[in-house]
C-alpha cells in the first residue's frame, strides 16, 4: 500500500442529515435564538438597525460583511456586552433584557481568545466551570475531556504564553464549550491562524459541531470562512441584514447588488428590460447596447431597470464563435491572471471603453502553455440561467 | 575607527555609577564613618577613629562598636524601629485601600479624561511637602475644621482628639504616598486587556469574583510596585510624625533627628541610619523577589 495516502477514519455519515438539515424552511420549527426590531445607537451612529433574525438549534450560523456593518455589536448584544437601544432579544423563548453576561447561557470565543495570561489551560478552561461551584472532580473530569476534544491532551500545565497560535485558538474554544451553552459565540475564530491552519481547523470546528450538537454563531468578514462553514449566512450591511440564506443559495441567488458584490467575484451589467415573456427576457445595456438574455424573474416589466449579475466561472470564453449559445459577446482578452488552480481573464467587450468582464477558467490540465493569449480576439457565451437579474 | 565596545559601554554606564558613587555610596560612607566614632566635645561632635589607610592599624584597635553597642541595649530603638514598620505597614494597607479604587476609577474613565486624572493625582507635589503636612494641623486640630464641620453637622458633641495621636500620623503617612500607590496601579490597570474581563464575565463570574480572579491578579506587578514605594519612605519617615504625632508616636525617622540634632550625638544617629538602611535592604529585596514572580 505503499505510496498511498493514510487512510481516513470512517467518519459518522453526517452528509444526509446535514443535506436534510433545514430547520427554517420549517414553519413549525422554533428557533432558539430571535432578535425582534433589535437597535442600537452608538453616538449618533446607528450600529444595528431594526433587526430581526431567528437563529434555529443545532444551527452553524455566520454573520458576514464589511468591518462596521454592525456583525460584532449584534454578537456582543446577545452575549450580554452590549444593551440594544430597543427590540427584543430571546433564547429558548427567554427575554434576555436585564440578564447580565454572567448568567446568559452563551459562551464566547474572543477574536483576541482573551486567555487570561496568569492561569494554566486548564485553570483556563475550568474557569466556567468552577463558577458554577461544580464538584473539583467533576471540574478534572470536564477539562481532561475538553482536552482531549481539541487535542491538546499533556499541555494542561502550561501557560497561554507557552503555546502557539493555533494551540491558543484550541484553548479559547476548550473554555468556551466547557459549560456546553446553548449557543456558542464565535467572534472572527479563524481570523489569526495561518493559511493551512485555517482548512484544518475549519473542517474540525465543523465536525465538532455536529458531533456536539450545538448551536454556533459565528462573525466574519471571511467570506470563505462562511462559506465553508455554515448553514446559513446572514449578510450585513449598514446595521441592516441584506440577506440570509444557505451559502448556496447566497452565491447563486444574491438578493441584492451589495451582496452579489460581496460575497465572490462577479460582473455587474446595467441595463433596461426590453422584451419579456414566459420563457426569457431581452435586456438592452447601456450605454453599450448589449443584448443579454436571461430566465425571466417575477415582478419585473419591459422597462424596467436591471442590474445582470454573472459570476466569472459561469461564462466560457473560446476562440471560435460558438454558434448555439443564448448569449454571445465578441471581446479582445486585456488581462489574464494565473492563479494555479483556475486562471482570471478579463476580456473587453464592445470595442474601445466597453465593459471588461472577468471570465474564470479552470486549469483542468497540466498544459503549461495554454491557447488564450493577450490582445486575442475572443467569444465570450454563457446559458440564460447564468445571470442573475438584480433590480435596479 | 570605530569607537570600541568595551569603551562605549563605559560611556554609557560610567555617568549612573558616578552618579550613584558620589551621592549615594560616599555619603554612606561618610555616615559610616561618623557611627564607628566616638561622641565627643568638639565642632563637629565627634572623634573619628578612621584617619585613612595609614593609621588602618589603629583604627581597628579602637574599633568597639561602642555606638552599636547603645542602639541594641536600649530597647527605644527597637521599640522606635517596630513601631515604625508597624506604621508603614498599616499605611501602606490604607493606601491600597484608599488608592486602588481611585485607580480603578481613573483606569475605567473615558480616556480623554485619563490624562487630566493622572495631573490632577500629581498635582499636590506642586506644593511644597511640609506646607501639605502643616495643612493637616489645621484640618485635625481640636478646633480644626474637621471637628467643625462635624460639630456643625451634629455626628459628634466634642471635639475629637485625632492631631497628635497615631491616627493623625496614619493620615498624614497615606495622605503623603497616596500618589506613589495611585500611578503604579493605575498603570498596570489601564494596561489591562479590557476583553480578559469581558471573557471571566462571558464564563459566569459576578463582578466581585471577576476582580478578585482576574482585575487583582493581573494588577499585581502595580500592587507591589506601589505597596513598596509607599511603605520604604514611610518607615523612615520624619516629617510627618514631628508634625501630627503626639509624645507617643514612636518612629525611626525622629528618633534618628532627636539624636543628630537635640542630643547632638553624632555616632549614634548615624549608627542609626546605617542599622536603619540595612534592614530596609530585607524588605527592599523581598518586595523585588514578588515582583519578579508576579511579572513572571
Amino acid at each position: 500500500m505503499a505510496g498511498l495516502p493514510p487512510s481516513v477514519p470512517p467518519r459518522k455519515s453526517l452528509g444526509n442529515i446535514r443535506r436534510a438539515f433545514a430547520p427554517w424552511a420549517n414553519p413549525a420549527a422554533r428557533p432558539l435564538v430571535t432578535f425582534e426590531g433589535v437597535t442600537k445607537r452608538f453616538g449618533g451612529v446607528t450600529a444595528v438597525d431594526d433587526l430581526t433574525l431567528a437563529i434555529y438549534p443545532g444551527e452553524f450560523f455566520a454573520l458576514l460583511g464589511p468591518s462596521g456593518c454592525g456583525k460584532t455589536t449584534l454578537m456582543r448584544m446577545l452575549a450580554g456586552f452590549e444593551t440594544p437601544d430597543s427590540g427584543r432579544i430571546a433564547i429558548d423563548g427567554q427575554d434576555l433584557a436585564g440578564i447580565p453576561p454572567y448568567r446568559r447561557p452563551t459562551n464566547m470565543m474572543f477574536q483576541s481568545y482573551a486567555l487570561f495570561p496568569h492561569m494554566s489551560v486548564e485553570d483556563n478552561i475550568a474557569y466556567g466551570l468552577r463558577q458554577e461551584g461544580q464538584p473539583r472532580t467533576e471540574i478534572a473530569r470536564r477539562v481532561a475531556e475538553m482536552l482531549a476534544l481539541v487535542k491538546l491532551e499533556g499541555l494542561g500545565r502550561r501557560r497561554p504564553d507557552q503555546l502557539s497560535g493555533g494551540q491558543r485558538q484550541r484553548v479559547a474554544l476548550a473554555r468556551a464549550l466547557a459549560k456546553r451553552p446553548k449557543v456558542l459565540l464565535l467572534d472572527e475564530p479563524l481570523g489569526a491562524l495561518d493559511r493551512k491552519l485555517r482548512e484544518a481547523t475549519q473542517y474540525e470546528l465543523m465536525d465538532l459541531q455536529s458531533e456536539l450538537g450545538l448551536t454556533f454563531v459565528m462573525v466574519t468578514h471571511d467570506q470563505d470562512e462562511a462559506m465553508a462553514l455554515a448553514d446559513r449566512i446572514a449578510v450585513m450591511s449598514g446595521g441592516r441584514i441584506a440577506q440570509v440564506a444557505p451559502p448556496e443559495v447566497i452565491y447563486e441567488n444574491p438578493a441584492t447588488r451589495f451582496v452579489a458584490e460581496f460575497v465572490g467575484d462577479v460582473n455587474l451589467v446595467e441595463g433596461t428590460i426590453t422584451e419579456a415573456s414566459e420563457a426569457f427576457v431581452s435586456i438592452r445595456t447601456a450605454p453599450e447596447g448589449l443584448v443579454i438574455i436571461a430566465d425571466p424573474p417575477p415582478g419585473l416589466h419591459p422597462g424596467a431597470a436591471v442590474t445582470v449579475a454573472l459570476r466569472p466561472e459561469k461564462v466560457a470564453i473560446t476562440h471560435a464563435e460558438p454558434p448555439q449559445a443564448v448569449n454571445k459577446l465578441a471581446g479582445e482578452i486585456w488581462d489574464i491572471g494565473y492563479l494555479g488552480d483556475f486562471t482570471m481573464f478579463q476580456v473587453k467587450v464592445g470595442g474601445e471603453g466597453g465593459p471588461l468582464f472577468k471570465v474564470a477558467l479552470a486549469n483542468r490540465t497540466r498544459r503549461v502553455e495554454r491557447p488564450l493569449a493577450w490582445d486575442d480576439r475572443v467569444w465570450l457565451s454563457w446559458d440564460a440561467e447564468a445571470g442573475i437579474l438584480l433590480a435596479g | 575607527m570605530a569607537v570600541p565596545r568595551r569603551l562605549l559601554r563605559l560611556f554609557v554606564v560610567g555617568p549612573p555609577l558616578l552618579w550613584l558613587g558620589l551621592f549615594f555610596l560616599l555619603p554612606f560612607a561618610i555616615v559610616l564613618r561618623i557611627a564607628l566614632s566616638d561622641s565627643a566635645p568638639a565642632l563637629p561632635p565627634y572623634a573619628p577613629h578612621w584617619e585613612g589607610w595609614s593609621r588602618l592599624g589603629a583604627f581597628l584597635a579602637a574599633l568597639d562598636g561602642e555606638t552599636f553597642a547603645v542602639i541594641l541595649a536600649d530597647s527605644l530603638y527597637l521599640d522606635a524601629l517596630l513601631s515604625s514598620l508597624r506604621l508603614a505597614a498599616l499605611a501602606t494597607l490604607l493606601a491600597l485601600l484608599v488608592g486602588f479604587p481611585l485607580a480603578y476609577a481613573m483606569a475605567s474613565a473615558p480616556r480623554r479624561w485619563q490624562t487630566a486624572l493622572v495631573v490632577l493625582v500629581i498635582l499636590p507635589f506642586w506644593t511644597s511637602f511640609l506646607i501639605r503636612v502643616y495643612a493637616w494641623i489645621a484640618i485635625l486640630r481640636p478646633e480644626g475644621v474637621l471637628n467643625l464641620v462635624l460639630l456643625r453637622l451634629g455626628v459628634i458633641s466634642e471635639p475629637l482628639r485625632i492631631l497628635n495621636t497615631e491616627a493623625a500620623v496614619l493620615i498624614g503617612l497615606v495622605y503623603s504616598y497616596l500618589p506613589f500607590m495611585v500611578l503604579p496601579v493605575y498603570a498596570a490597570l489601564e494596561r489591562l486587556d479590557r476583553s480578559l474581563i469581558e471573557a471571566a464575565a462571558d464564563l459566569g463570574a459576578p463582578p466581585l469574583r471577576r476582580l478578585l480572579t482576574v482585575t487583582i491578579p493581573l494588577a499585581k506587578p502595580g500592587i507591589l510596585a506601589g505597596a513598596f514605594l509607599v511603605f520604604v519612605p514611610a518607615v523612615g519617615e520624619f516629617v510627618v510624625p514631628d508634625l501630627l504625632g503626639g509624645p507617643d508616636t514612636l518612629m525611626i525617622g525622629k528618633v534618628l533627628w532627636t539624636d543628630f540634632f537635640s542630643n547632638r550625638d553624632w555616632p549614634l544617629a548615624s549608627a542609626v541610619a546605617v542599622l536603619l538602611l540595612l534592614l530596609l535592604v530585607g524588605p527592599i529585596l523581598f518586595f523585588q523577589r514578588l515582583a519578579k514572580g508576579a511579572a513572571a
